[in-house]
């Protein structure tokens, strides 16, 4: 089975999640048309392309976030681990646990550091005891890298903290679940460059044990950070690659145009 | 060339043409703002001339005349087998020893014709007055003490001020021997203007000077309480599952449609349906709280649910996202982070809606809280009436005193009102959130 979709390029990770001929209509606008795409295990793939191209939308169907927006249907097939994540036997909740999402804006919620933790191990019952709890806490935001910055002020609110921080706090809240795979939506875009090289520096260290897929509007960020990389154009993939392969000898026109500047 | 010159005039800064454009502009902006500066001033003169109306008319309700008399409490009268049975004590007849008191302290009146407004100087309430201080000290019962009687209204009104001694007396409530009783006591000292306890603690009545509004604060507060349990639940879920859970169709946008218009319907049509529903079918007690509650929640569901919808609209999609995307399932979400984060709002909302409610009196009076009941509810289900109803019941009374009740009724309502709007603000403040 995972044969059969393995990519045409050869890659050392085997594929995790893999999507086949996904199509997305909002009502009436089509927005994803026939998208085929392997996700290796515990590398950074990165999606670029202009806005409005569809990766964001993409990237939704990888956790069946697109279920919550009304009008929304998603055809094709998506296998993570070789099951259909559409089945009608796939609860959409326990996916969200194993496919976690950090999104655009820091979303805080605004309560403690702490309960913006361990929320997520709350709701699923991870941990047995307040010990286990605490321990959970204290380990994502080690692995967020924010554990330095908050541990004297788990009880301040996490609103309270600056947009790089609460952007890792988000990371360290989707941690706290223990999922398989990250899916980020522009992480940095709404961060200054210091907090965004942070981000950066901790993606690249989250991917020894998770698979992260993240929708840059940066080239260089994907250039930087990412093992592949897939260019969408209009609701489809043009172009799919190893990182450094794509932006030194694009094989399609529209590629070439896009990563040297002449749309986008 | 005309181009170029054209281009010069644009530029210009200080043409007559573009001084007398800057004067026209200056002139209706300083217009506009006189304009509302006046509409503000004209609502709070409005607003003042009101309250002041009110307060003028009402602060005497808040207190009241006595006659400090001495009265003996005879034993032949109360209780002249000396059981101290209680049964005894309370039906013994206290208005004789108020009428003895009167004729010992007016030993010059002694014709039919005038005992008669003698003994009306004092409220028909002072002998409930004594037989309440028998019935709390028995000892009492062989003594002669001063004790201070409630006036009656119309010597109140004389006291007050509101009843002038220099018209003619065939124009005057108050006859000219009733003012020379007024004036001997007074010489005594033995005229007092108190606090006027009664109006708080007592129910309606018959007699102005012992007639208060504890009964109808005590129906507005059991009322209150029906509308709030009822409205509030039903209106918050019905809130949450129209914009977290419903689907977007034709039916949810007529039930939509639906409430927005449900909260222009006049009072009195809920009024209507109270009386249909509750009493013709449901076969409620009539006039009591439990139906007055009832009513009032149907006409305060619109205000909450609305009021519960902005606010859970304002709570931003990324709070939602961030739940879901953590594996939180939709109702999680909406009870954990979406309702916590808009129940400032919906209180807000649900109060200004209370607050409509306990200002209500229209649909109160379809349902029979209009009648006179002068007992202190005890319950959802004892007759009763509410704080407006009670203002309405007074301002239809004749007796000059009801003037002053009615005013000071108003007061109270007025000041409960405030005091739950303000209340309003201060969640608002407190808990208002920044994103």
């Amino acid at each position: 089975m995972l044969a059969e979709v393995q990519p045409p390029e050869t890659s050392e990770h085997p594929a995790i999640i893999s999507a086949k001929e996904v199509s997305v209509y909002y009502s009436d606008k089509k927005a994803l048309n026939a998208v085929s795409l392997d996700i290796g295990e515990n590398q950074i793939t990165s999606l670029i392309g202009p806005s409005g191209c569809g990766k964001s939308t993409f990237l939704r169907c990888l956790n069946r976030m697109n279920d919550t927006v009304p009008g929304c249907r998603v055809e094709g097939k998506i296998t993570l681990d070789g099951h259909d994540i559409y089945a009608s036997s796939v609860d959409e909740v326990l996916l969200r646990a194993r496919v976690g999402m950090v999104f655009q804006k820091p979303n805080p919620f605004p309560k403690s550091i702490y309960d913006n933790v361990a929320y997520g191990p709350r709701i699923h019952g991870l941990a047995k005891n307040k010990d286990e709890l605490d321990d959970i806490v204290l380990t994502s935001l080690e692995k967020a890298g924010l554990l330095k910055e908050v541990r004297d002020r788990l009880n301040a609110t996490g609103t309270g903290l600056s947009g790089g921080q609460q952007q890792r706090l988000c990371i360290a809240r989707a941690l706290a679940v223990q999922p398989d795979i990250i899916l980020m939506d522009e992480p940095c875009s709404a961060l200054d460059p210091i907090a965004t090289a942070k981000v950066e520096e901790l993606i690249e260290e989250l991917r020894e044990n998770y698979t992260i897929i993240i929708v840059t509007h940066s080239m260089q960020q994907a250039a930087r950070i990412s093992q592949k990389t897939a260019f969408f154009h209009l609701g489809e993939i043009v172009e799919v690659g190893d990182t450094e392969q794509l932006f030194t000898s694009p094989s399609d026109e529209r590629t070439q145009g896009y990563i040297t500047g002449r749309f986008g | 060339m005309t181009d170029i010159q054209e281009a010069k005039k644009k530029a210009s800064w200080d043409s007559p043409e573009t001084r007398k454009n800057l004067a026209r502009r200056q002139r209706s902006e300083r217009l506009f703002r006189n304009i509302g500066l006046s509409a503000i001033i004209i609502a709070l003169c409005m607003l003042a001339t009101l309250l002041v109306s009110i307060a003028g008319k009402g602060y005497s309700a808040f207190v009241q005349t006595r006659f400090t008399i001495d009265i003996t409490f005879s034993e032949e009268v109360i209780d002249p087998k000396g059981e101290r049975d209680e049964e005894v004590l309370r039906a013994a007849s206290y208005g004789s020893l108020v009428r003895d008191a009167l004729r010992q302290e007016f030993p010059q009146v002694t014709s039919r014709r005038d005992l008669r407004p003698l003994f009306g100087i004092v409220s028909k309430g002072a002998a409930a007055q004594l037989r309440e201080m028998v019935m709390e000290n028995p000892d009492l019962i062989g003594q002669t003490l001063p004790v201070q009687l409630v006036a009656s209204d119309d010597m109140d009104m004389f006291n007050k001020g509101f009843i002038d001694r220099n018209v003619v007396e065939e124009d005057r409530r108050v006859k000219d021997r009733e003012i020379a009783w007024f004036d001997q006591l007074d010489q005594k000292g033995a005229v007092e203007t108190v606090f006027n306890t009664d109006f708080f603690v007592s129910g309606d009545s018959r007699e102005p000077e012992i007639a208060g509004i504890w009964g109808a604060m005590v129906g507005s507060f059991y009322t209150l309480m029906v509308t709030f349990f009822i409205s509030f639940p039903i209106g918050v879920m019905t809130a949450i599952y129209l914009e977290e859970f419903a689907p977007q169709n034709k039916f949810t946008d007529i039930i939509e449609v639906n409430i927005n218009n449900l909260a222009a319907v006049p009072s009195i049509v809920f009024g209507l349906l109270g009386l249909a529903l509750f009493l013709n079918v449901a076969h409620l007690p009539r006039s009591a709280p439990v139906v007055g509650g009832l009513t009032l929640a149907l006409m305060t569901l619109p205000t909450i649910i609305i009021a519960a919808r902005a606010a859970i609209r304002a709570v931003p999609d990324s709070i939602r996202q961030g739940a879901l995307g953590l594996g939180a399932s939709p109702q999680q979400t909406a009870f954990h982070h979406v309702l916590p984060l808009s129940m400032p709002g919906i209180l807000t909302g649900t109060i200004i809606g209370l607050s409509q409610a306990l200002g209500e009196t229209a649909p109160l009076l379809m349902i029979g809280m209009v009648a006179f009941i002068v007992d202190i509810p005890g319950g959802f289900t004892d007759p009763a009436t509410v704080l407006p109803v009670q203002i309405f019941l007074w301002a239809d009374s004749p007796e000059r005193a009801f003037v002053e009740k009615t005013s000071g009724a108003i007061l109270v309502l007025l000041g409960f009102l405030i005091f739950m709007n303000a209340l309003a603000v201060l969640l608002r403040k407190k808990f208002e959130r920044r994103w």
